[in-house]
């Protein structure tokens, strides 16, 4: 087998990530870019700083290309700086999603 | 688990990252919102988990264990006036974890379905040199602006001859070698451009002034998303595009915004150097004026008589740490039938929003607190503004002086107040290094002092 064949038989049967073709993805992209904007011109201003720290904490999402890279069994060097991307992305969800939770707990009406 | 299955889950883990930015329209669902993002986080991190291609668990749960505690201790423990730095540190994480995740793609291609080594494909090569190269210019640029929030550098703009068309050199050249890994999947063109991303990241932070923080942190948290988008593409990951995406757009608009409230392009804040020279010149014009000196007993008497007092909270009042103060001052004026508001100008601090959550942390009812389009009309009706910590955005020559480097900026109108109180240490310019006229009018009383101390000694004078 040349290694052409077996890069595509690996294609969409890899480790969770459905290979898309390339149009597809871009699609996606361009839509979720429109969904952002109107999203976030409805956060109210006052809010603005908790929205840093909650788009912070979702963009550690990243953590899902770290924990492919740190699952194979053996070690080598794609396993090792998977680890190091797992702990960064970790601190970043917890804190970020933390950090948060204690802004917005502060925002209260007037009684 | 089945890779229909898995893009489900991964589509369900991105609506609820949609819905959690949606609950930030109001204080009232925002609690919820954020709780819908980590269920996101727990169903992405969970799908993935459960995928053929990971074998082995005990890295990983060493790896979530250590940075979940080191997340949480440092947002548990962090103070509400820190926050821009914590959130600048942050961002610098994310970008290092796409420089590393880029790194793993580059050396395990296999693992990701995107061909073997020696033979990634082209596109996947593109997309994950445009990660690795925004993840690294994310990492040192946002380690650049905690350093210079966090006082460890001069948070003055640092700017050398040359600098920016060797930025634009460096532009060229990291295209260049864009273009020569993805022919070519050479690992020196791979680190060369890692370590030319990494210097572009200092680059573009250093010239940029302390004041200008607002924009650079909305812009590092917009390339972080573009960070996670770019690796995204690589790894074919549809929840990675949108999150990116959401992310990236959310950074770009807060960006927008911040310059907006400053009236300056976002090509003039990046390029730096603003108030570098101005500083000196504008200390030495207002020398020799006269000022309305007043003590804590004379505003106390001033704000007891008045109707409506408007305080205008800025930077000042982050650094002495004066919103609790502040907060007491403003019940006691209320006991005494006293109505009180808070303006918020939208680059007052040092990030987008700060200043809401500062006074929200010091229990002021966020509905006291209004943005400067829906409380300017208000000066006009209000005795007193007490403006605390802020200088340039209350500064008139916005408005009146073409000159003025603040020319066109939109500025909370504390001039239309009967009285006009400014707390400030000392008579030194704002960060444009204008003077501000409105020192030397006739109803304004100048309270020179720290604006925690001064806040308390108004307060002691009125019980």
């Amino acid at each position: 087998m040349n290694p052409e064949t077996i890069a595509r038989a690996m294609e969409g049967a890899a480790a969770g990530t459905a290979s898309q073709s390339l149009i597809m993805m871009f699609t996606v992209f361009v839509l979720a870019v429109f969904v952002g904007y109107y999203v976030v011109w409805n956060v109210t201003s006052a809010l603005h700083s908790p929205l840093m720290s909650v788009t912070n904490a979702i963009s550690s999402v990243i953590i899902v290309g770290a924990l492919i890279a740190a699952g194979p069994a053996d070690v080598g060097f794609s396993k090792i700086m998977g680890f190091i991307a797992v702990v960064l992305a970790s601190v970043n969800i917890f804190g970020g999603f933390i950090v948060s939770q204690r802004m917005l707990q502060m925002f209260r009406k007037k009684d | 688990m089945s890779s229909e299955l898995t893009g489900l889950a991964y589509l369900i883990a991105a609506i609820c990252f949609i819905l959690a930015l949606r609950g930030l329209s109001s204080p009232v669902t925002a609690r919820r919102g954020n709780m819908v993002g980590i269920i996101g986080m727990v169903i992405a991190i969970g799908t993935t988990l459960a995928s053929p291609g990971v074998l082995s668990y005990s890295w990983i749960i060493a790896g979530i264990l250590i940075g979940g505690a080191i997340g949480t201790v440092i947002a548990l423990k962090i103070q509400m006036t820190a926050l821009p730095q914590l959130v600048a540190a942050f961002h610098s994480l994310v970008g290092l974890a796409a420089v590393f995740v880029a790194s793993a793609a580059l050396f395990a291609p296999e693992a990701y379905g995107i061909g073997i080594i020696g033979n990634i494909k082209t596109a996947s090569l593109i997309e994950m040199s445009i990660g690795a190269t925004i993840g690294a210019i994310t990492f040192t640029g946002s380690l650049v602006a905690f350093a210079k929030l966090q006082g460890l550098v001069t948070g003055a703009p640092l700017v050398f001859p040359g600098q920016h068309p060797l930025n634009a050199l460096l532009g060229i050249a990291g295209v260049a070698l864009v273009a020569w890994f993805s022919v070519s999947e050479s690992y020196t063109a791979y680190w060369a451009l890692v370590a030319l991303s990494l210097l572009l990241g200092f680059l573009i932070i250093l010239p940029i002034g302390g004041a200008d923080m607002p924009v650079v942190i909305s812009m590092l948290n917009s390339y972080s998303g573009w960070a996670a988008c770019g690796i995204g593409f690589t790894l074919g990951n549809s929840l990675l595009i949108i999150t990116g995406a959401l992310v990236g757009s959310s950074g770009a608009i807060l960006s927008y915004i911040m310059c907006k409230g400053m009236n300056r392009s976002f090509f003039n804040v990046i390029l730096g150097g603003f108030g570098a020279e101005a500083d000196v010149a504008g200390q030495a014009a207002g020398g020799d004026r006269n000022v309305n000196r007043g003590s804590a007993e004379d505003a106390a008497f001033i704000m007891k008589n008045a109707a409506k007092v408007i305080i205008v909270p800025g930077y000042g009042m982050a650094v002495a740490q004066a919103q609790h103060a502040l907060r007491e001052l403003a019940d006691t004026l209320k006991a005494e039938g006293v109505t009180v508001m808070y303006a918020i100008h939208p680059v007052a601090g040092r990030m987008p929003g700060h200043m809401n959550v500062l006074l929200a942390e010091a229990n002021v009812p966020y509905d006291e607190v209004f943005e400067l389009d829906e409380i300017n009309h208000e000066f006009t009706t209000a005795d007193v503004a007490y403006v605390i910590g802020a200088n340039d955005v209350t500064n008139p020559a916005a408005k009146t002086d073409p000159a003025s480097p603040i020319y066109g900026m939109p500025i909370l109108d504390v001039e239309k107040a009967t009285s006009v109180l400014f707390v400030k240490r000392s008579m030194a310019s704002g960060y444009a290094g204008v003077d501000n006229e409105l020192f030397f009018r006739d109803n304004t009383m100048m309270l020179f002092d720290d604006a925690k101390k001064m806040t308390e000694q108004i307060l002691q004078a009125l019980v």
